[in-house]
C-alpha cells in the first residue's frame, strides 16, 4: 500500500500531508522524503497534516519522534494536525501529545 | 474452549505483507460484527508483531512469517510466530520506549501497542529459535 505525500511552505512552516497507511514498510519510504524537505530551505516549524492517514502503528511513533528530534535540533518546533480517533488513541498511548501540540 | 472457525497461513518477510496480514486478520475477523474501534486495535496488534517478526526476527533477512487466527464466539485469538533470533530478555523487550533498534528509528512501543490494544499477550521466545505472540482480542459487537 502506497503512501502518498505533499508539501506545503509558506514562512518558514513547512506542512507535510500525509495520504494512506503508515507502517513499517511506508514510514522506510517517506523518512528520507521529509528530512530533504527539511534542508532545503530554512524550515522553523514542522506541521504534520494527517488527515488522510487511515491506519498507524508504532512505526508512525518513531517517524514523528524521529522528525521531532531533528527539527528541535534546528531550533525549531512541530506539531500534529487532524487525527483521527484512531491515530489519536496511538499517538496519546505513546506521549506524543506532551511533546507537541495536536489539533 | 474449540474456536467456531479458523485460519492458518504463511508468508515472506517482508515489511510489504505487513499491511497484507493486517487486512487478512480484519477480514477473518469480520464475521464476528466487531466494532471499526475493535477492528482497528487488532489490525494495529498484527501490524506490530509481524514488524516485530520482519525487523527483530529475521533481522530484515529472508525468513517465513506463521499466522494462524482462531474465532471464538466473541473473541479473536492471533498467533504470529517466526523462526528468526529469537528474544534475549522477553522482559526488557516488553518495556515501553526499549528498542534494540534505535538506528532504525523504531520507538520501542511494539509490545506496549499490543499489550494496550489488545485483551491479553503472550510472549514466547527462545533465543536461536524463533518468537511466538499470542495475542487475543475480546469484541463488543458493533
Amino acid at each position: 500500500m502506497a503512501l502518498d505525500i505533499t508539501f506545503k511552505q509558506e514562512n518558514q512552516v513547512l506542512t507535510v500531508y500525509l495520504k494512506g497507511e503508515l507502517d513499517h514498510h511506508t514510514v522506510s519510504s517517506i523518512k528520507d522524503t521529509i528530512d530533504m524537505q527539511l534542508v532545503s530551505a530554512p524550515v522553523k516549524k514542522l506541521v504534520l497534516d494527517m488527515s488522510g492517514v487511515t491506519f498507524m502503528d508504532s512505526s508512525g511513533i518513531g517517524l514523528i519522534v524521529g522528525r521531532y528530534n531533528r527539527i528541535k535540533s534546528f531550533g525549531g518546533s512541530m506539531a500534529i494536525k487532524n487525527p483521527g480517533q484512531n491515530l489519536l488513541k496511538i499517538l496519546k498511548m505513546s506521549g506524543i501529545d506532551k511533546l507537541m501540540k495536536i489539533s | 474452549m474449540q474456536p467456531i472457525n479458523r485460519m492458518k497461513i504463511e508468508f515472506d518477510s517482508k515489511s510489504s505483507n505487513e499491511a497484507f496480514a493486517r487486512v487478512v486478520v480484519a477480514a477473518f475477523a469480520a464475521q464476528l460484527d466487531p466494532t471499526l474501534e475493535d477492528l482497528a486495535d487488532l489490525k494495529t496488534a498484527v501490524s506490530e508483531a509481524v514488524t516485530n517478526a520482519i525487523i527483530h526476527g529475521y533481522e530484515q533477512k529472508s525468513g517465513t512469517i506463521y499466522m494462524e487466527c482462531l474465532l471464538y464466539p466473541d473473541s479473536i485469538t492471533v498467533i504470529i510466530e517466526d523462526h528468526g533470533v529469537g528474544i534475549e530478555d522477553i522482559e526488557k523487550a516488553r518495556t515501553p520506549a526499549f528498542t534494540t533498534k534505535p538506528e532504525l528509528e523504531r520507538s520501542g512501543m511494539g509490545f506496549a501497542v499490543m499489550e494496550s490494544f489488545m485483551d491479553s499477550l503472550q510472549i514466547e521466545s527462545e533465543k536461536g529459535k524463533g518468537t511466538k505472540i499470542i495475542m487475543t482480542k475480546k469484541f463488543s459487537r458493533g
